[in-house]
């Protein structure tokens, strides 16, 4: 009650000026301001920025910046518009209802239903956000966050279409996928504790209406997994404009090694599921095995879905969660290789 | 960042994102297949900045009503501020004095807000710093809508012909005697399946020069499977009667024939075909600056 008693002095003589009398408020008004004036400058200013932007290895890693967020941003929206509209109109009774009680077999349904959520990795994040909120088993909450992008129909298509002469392929990254999301399910219930899903402040939806509730939630979402989504995208273009691909054949050889580069190669190109079956096709100097790390890990763990897990559930979260993810999934992906590939 | 930059960030992005999708724009950097995804998420966008904008709007009208100030609009939560207008109005009657009333509606407020499970200031001050960073795709793809990726990204990635499903014969006539095909629909032809379904047919191919560091032009077409991210040259080398000067990134034309000729991409060690040319056009830059697999 400390602010009670501090607040009355300070307040009462202005309170036409509140907004400004309050520090951190008189910063936040500010803000349109600072947003104009930033637009007007980079206007103003657009031929230096034009020609300081002119080098090939500049341009490239614009185009690649853009693209990625141009490409994600409407899996961002669907995915933002399901999670708000989870937490506004369905009842958290529904999920009672719809999953298994005890949370041992709610993890492999949660992980199967992934599979009906068509798009990438960006709409997967806000949606288990919003089941968690909807007070789901965080454990079948995180099955369902890795499995949907992996095991949807689209993007096994995708993987059928980039092998025509490995129809193995969609089967093990199925299996594999599944296997990975089941079994950080089921860790996550033995071992988490719930004060490491830390989700950020949100605005409270009590009181409002439905539609008011319905689009801050939206805003939110978008301002928020937004600016993480354009970290991981600054970082994806950085590392497909400099680092050059001839790197990569010197790790070829080697059966543990190539599993090991294609993984890691995974989590910095942060491509989006959808279309990473292409890329690891061409990838054609590793074995199918490493191929198939690089299909496994990729849309459970890249550099894009770190920083929005960071965003919807909490650093400490994220920091426990993603390297976890990745050695379960290299494990499991180099297991499924030996006995399915 | 406050609700109404939010608002105009959202909006400036829907906008962004419904130009790219009316013009050809955003060709350079997503499949064709994704324009309508591109404008649903342009149009939503825009119905949230402009949702936010009203609702903000909406707010202050709610609790307009006593006149002793315009605090309690900002704790945002209908209930809260109808207690508190309630409060004040019964005060009012009390003590007129206006400090007074003042005062204990400060403390109405921040106690109300305080008791409800999070600080009043966490609805318009938590979105964080890092939702700045979205001016940044605005900026980029507004002002300076970079380029399809060209010849530098091309020599620096390996050559991403695969075998397909199969060969289908050509077309047995095409326009003055050539055939027009994609550069991954001629180099699968040429590599894999040894030209067999190409025989002495010309054929014409469209797409951009590069030069490796030995100064060797290739005809490339980057591929894409969703973006520009995951784009993937496919390279053609050129033999025959080449012009002496071909600038790199410049678009054209190319008529040939096939020859057996191939070469091993140095960065991924994948098969580049040749093509024999025989006329070279230069053409502007086309449509869709990418080709795409099976297409």
């Amino acid at each position: 009650m400390a602010i009670t008693k501090a607040a009355p002095p300070k307040e009462a003589p202005d309170k036409g000026e509140r907004r400004e009398a309050d520090g951190a408020r008189g910063r936040q008004a500010a803000s349109p301001l600072v947003l104009t004036m930033l637009l007007l400058l980079v206007v103003v200013a657009q031929g230096p920025i034009r020609r300081g932007l002119a080098a090939p290895a500049m341009e490239s890693w614009m185009t690649v910046f853009v693209a990625v967020v141009v490409q994600a941003l409407p899996f961002l929206v669907l995915g933002v518009l399901l999670s708000a509209a989870i937490a506004v109109f369905v009842p958290p009774s529904f999920f009672a209802r719809a999953l298994p009680k005890r949370p041992a077999l709610a993890v492999p349904a949660a992980g199967v239903a992934g599979a009906v959520l068509p798009g990438c990795e960006c709409a997967s994040v806000p949606v288990a956000g919003a089941l968690v909120r909807r007070g789901v088993t965080p454990a079948a909450a995180l099955a369902f966050l890795l499995s949907a992008p992996a095991i949807n129909p689209i993007v096994l298509t995708a993987t059928a279409v980039a092998f025509p002469r490995e129809p193995r392929m969609v089967l093990a990254r199925f299996v594999a996928s599944l296997l990975v999301a089941c079994a950080m399910g089921w860790l996550w219930h033995r071992l988490g504790r719930t004060d490491w899903l830390r989700p950020p402040a949100r605005p409270s939806a009590e009181g409002l209406g439905k539609g008011a509730a319905f689009w801050a939630s939206v805003r939110h979402d978008v301002m928020h997994a937004g600016g993480f989504l354009v970290v991981g995208a600054m970082v994806a273009a950085t590392l497909k404009a400099m680092v050059p691909a001839a790197w990569l054949r010197a790790a070829a050889d080697g059966p543990v090694m190539s599993v090991l580069v294609l993984a890691v190669l995974a989590v910095l190109l942060s491509i989006c599921s959808e279309a990473d079956a292409f890329v690891a096709a061409s990838l054609s100097q590793f074995s199918l095995t490493a191929r198939l790390a690089f299909l496994v890990v990729g849309p459970m763990i890249d550099l894009k879905l770190f920083a929005m897990q960071t965003a919807t559930f909490g650093r400490g979260f994220a920091l426990r969660f993603a390297p976890a993810t990745f050695a379960l999934a290299v494990v499991v992906a180099a297991l499924t290789g030996a006995v399915l590939l | 960042m406050n609700r109404q930059a939010q608002a105009a960030v959202l909006f400036l992005t829907g906008v962004a994102l419904l130009r790219a999708g009316v013009t050809d724009l955003y060709l350079r950097y997503v499949k064709a297949g994704l324009r309508p995804l591109l404008l649903a998420a342009g149009v939503v966008l825009i119905a949230a900045a402009i949702a936010t904008v009203w609702y903000e709007l909406r707010r202050p009208r709610v609790s307009a009503e006593p006149h002793v100030s315009a605090e309690p609009r900002d704790t945002g939560r209908a209930q809260a501020a109808t207690a508190v207008q309630e409060a004040e109005l019964v005060r009012e009657v009390a003590e007129p004095r206006e400090a007074k009333a003042a005062r204990e509606t400060g403390a109405a407020r921040d106690d109300g807000a305080t008791g409800e499970g999070g600080p009043p200031h966490s609805h318009t001050h938590r979105e964080p710093r890092v939702s700045w960073l979205l001016v940044l795709p605005l900026v980029a793809l507004i002002l300076v809508a970079p380029p399809a990726l060209g010849s530098y990204t091309a020599m620096r990635s390996g050559t991403a012909l695969q075998p397909s499903w199969g060969y289908p014969d050509l077309p047995t006539r095409g326009t003055g005697g050539s055939v027009r095909l994609g550069l991954a629909d001629y180099g699968g032809r040429a590599a894999y399946d040894h030209g067999r379904s190409l025989g002495h047919r010309r054929i014409t191919m469209t797409g951009f020069i590069a030069l490796d560091r030995g100064g060797a032009p290739y005809l490339v077409r980057m591929v894409l499977s969703c973006c520009a991210a995951d784009a993937q040259p496919v390279k053609i080398g050129l033999t025959g009667r080449i012009p002496p000067v071909l600038q790199p990134d410049s678009w054209v034309e190319i008529t040939g024939s096939y020859t057996a000729r191939r070469a091993k991409d140095p960065v991924n060690g994948g098969v580049i075909p040749y093509l024999k040319v025989n006329r070279v056009r230069p053409v502007p830059v086309p449509h869709d600056p990418y080709e795409s697999w099976g297409g």
